[in-house]
């Protein structure tokens, strides 16, 4: 049999290899009443134990898993879903009948639907279809998937991916489906490789015995070839060993091959990244974004909530370093009550250190929580869109004007090192005028800044890059700064984690990348082959 | 008789409105949807969101109704609140809706 090449849309990263297998519902045989009531009646009780085998499988998970389940509990306690049903099963209808229908309704309206998350949803609401459906006829309909294989259907429902144990392998290849879809997301988190929108495939004939998943290209070859299938099989255990190597490195500290010792520093977005981590695989972290604690609908978090988060950090970091960077409100980050509405061009707007000094009143809270945190552990404080030096200035005066009166008080706290940011383009053409007792390159703005070319328009996607040699201009001339200086300079931006850049980034003289907690494993690798 | 007594008590509650834009990087989609009704249902208020100023409008506390609105991103959500405790329900799922529904 020849080989059957399909391109797809990638949806969660990986190779993998294995048998076929086609994912077919079974279609369970019910003998309905010739009763209305006793119809019913019968699609009530099945809905309700729907309702409880997902709530009893939600007890069992967290986190996203029991977001999506969530999800279709709500959906179920909502009569409005069944009413339609109701409705036909009075006329005569059967309840099984009667509630594919109106499902089925529904589905073909999400299916329409404008926005690709919606139609993403359609796989939700066939879960719930089909489940309600097997407690109708009182058989297990939904559809188990054999571990390590390459499970090939039209679409997947979240239930039937829970089926099965994703650690030892396999992938899945779908003619419909969507990279939004509650399954993508389940096997990004799962690591199990996802292809999707392959077009239709053969539901008659012979199964493939075989199939080559590339979830990173979004490719799906059925009965492969000799000669392909050992490229593949050799790109695959160049893979493994790759991450196998890059495992076994996280927890030492990152040298290039020419010897130089880089610092390798975490993003994190509040302390629950850092649940479950070691610290030994970081040098301390280098960008601790303090928006979330703003992001509450309980309005701003007061002196003593902000403290208590920003002491469990250092108290994680245990005494490696640790840069907080104030509120960085505004551009794409609106917090009520507090960003300004309506501006015309956000991202130019009152953001970040500018809507901080206007706001002197909510600054002042936040930075007298650093203060007191300072004195468990290293805190370094840096400040975002920084454009001009005396936007250090005023704010390193109110730092110190709140110093001085907590130790008035008689409150322990202790003068935390402040650096900023350098992602505005004047401040990394004039890096050198500023009083800065460190500089922390934000490789994000400062790309897109410079490019002028928004990150969120994938219209100018290829205008925003941070390998750009202005960018890396910028970046160098930072450098040489703090070179100039002697104060250190890190990078923290996606740039620092795009390990095709790490040759490029080192060859500036950065010797500091911070980045989000999963990159660290790979970029220790990369660094591994910078100078070699 | 009766119309009067029904326009009197629907005149107890004048109907609050208010908008906010969906902030939360993939508009009122399952969680949300599921955190909004959950949100409306803790009121004894009656609440109902709309894509324009002037309706159609849909019950905030049914989450299959809410998802069948398919309000994407950067869309404008309009609320409409009548009930005893409406000033604190609309307060509530405006808070909601500016909080990028806790994902932003």
């Amino acid at each position: 049999m020849a080989e059957i090449h399909l391109i797809g849309r990638a949806a969660s990263p990986g190779l993998a290899i294995g048998p076929v297998t086609r994912l077919t519902v079974a279609v369970a045989r019910r003998t309905a009443s010739e009763d209305p009531l006793q119809e019913a009646a019968a699609l009530r009780v099945a809905i309700e134990g729907a309702r409880a085998e997902l709530a009893e499988q939600i007890k069992a998970n967290q986190g996203e898993v029991a977001d999506i389940l969530e999800f279709q509990v709500a959906m179920l306690e909502d009569d409005t879903l069944a009413d339609a049903a109701y409705g036909v099963i009075s006329e005569g209808v059967a309840a099984d009948h009667a509630w594919r229908l109106a499902l089925d309704v529904e589905i073909a309206d999400y299916r329409a639907a404008e926005d690709e998350y919606f139609r993403a949803r359609a796989a939700d609401l066939v879960d719930i279809r089909d489940r309600v459906l097997a407690h109708l006829s009182g058989v297990d309909t939904v559809a188990r998937i054999t571990s390590g294989s390459i499970v090939t259907a039209d679409d997947i429902t979240p239930s039937a991916f829970l089926t099965a144990d994703w650690s030892h392998g396999g992938a899945i290849a779908l003619a419909g489906g969507s990279p939004s879809s509650h399954v993508a997301m389940l096997a990004r988190a799962r690591g199990a490789p996802m292809v999707v929108g392959l077009g239709p495939l053969s539901e008659t004939g012979p199964l493939p015995s075989l199939a080559l998943v590339d979830g990173d290209a979004g490719v799906v070859v059925f009965d492969p070839e000799p000669e392909t299938r050992r490229l593949f099989e050799r790109r695959l255990a160049a893979a493994s060993a790759a991450e196998a190597a890059a495992d076994a490195g996280r927890l030492k500290p990152a040298f290039t091959a020419d010897g130089r010792r880089i610092a390798v520093l975490l993003n994190v977005a509040g302390p629950e990244d850092l649940a479950g981590l070691d610290p030994a695989i970081c040098d301390g972290i280098g960008l601790v974004r303090t928006e979330f604690l703003f992001e509450t609908s309980r309005g701003l978090p007061d002196e003593d909530t902000q403290y208590a988060v920003y002491r469990r950090i250092l108290d994680w970091a245990d005494g490696r370093p640790v840069t907080i960077r104030t509120l960085d409100a505004g551009g794409d980050k609106p917090i009520a009550g507090l960003t300004v509405d309506g501006e015309s061009n956000p991202f130019l707007g009152l953001r970040g250190i500018r809507l901080s000094l206007a706001r002197p009143e909510v600054f002042r809270v936040q930075l007298r929580a650093l203060l007191r945190a300072a004195v468990h552990g290293t805190l370094k404080v840096m400040l975002p869109m920084i454009a001009v030096p005396s936007e250090l200035d005023r704010a390193s005066a109110m730092l110190d004007a709140e110093f001085t009166a907590l130790r008035t008080e008689g409150v322990a706290c202790a003068r935390p090192l402040l650096g900023i940011m350098v992602e505005v383009p004047a401040a990394a053409l004039r890096a050198e005028d500023f009083r800065a007792a460190f500089y922390s390159i934000g490789s994000n703005d400062l790309t897109q800044y410079t490019m002028a070319a928004a990150r969120d328009s994938g219209a100018v996607a290829d205008l925003n890059d941070a390998g750009n040699p202005a960018v890396v201009a910028l970046i160098a001339r930072t450098v040489e700064a703090g070179r100039k200086r002697g104060v250190e300079v890190s990078l923290c931006g996606d740039a620092a984690a795009d390990t095709r850049l790490s040759t490029a980034l080192l060859a500036t003289g950065l010797t500091t990348l911070s980045v989000s907690p999963i990159a660290v494993a790979r970029l220790k690798a990369a660094i591994a082959k910078v100078g070699s | 008789m009766h119309d009067a007594n029904a326009n009197r008590a629907a005149q107890t509650f004048v109907p609050l409105t208010a908008s906010a834009v969906l902030v939360n990087p993939v508009g009122l989609h399952a969680r949300p949807s599921v955190k909004l009704t959950q949100c409306a249902k803790g009121f004894a208020a009656k609440i109902e969101i709309a894509l324009a100023v002037d309706g159609p409008w849909t019950d905030a506390k049914s989450p299959v109704k809410v998802m069948r609105v398919k309000a994407p991103q950067g869309a404008t959500l309009y609320f409409r609140v009548a009930g005893p405790d409406g000033k604190a329900a609309l307060a509530a799922v405006l808070a909601l809706v500016h909080d990028g529904f806790g994902e932003a």
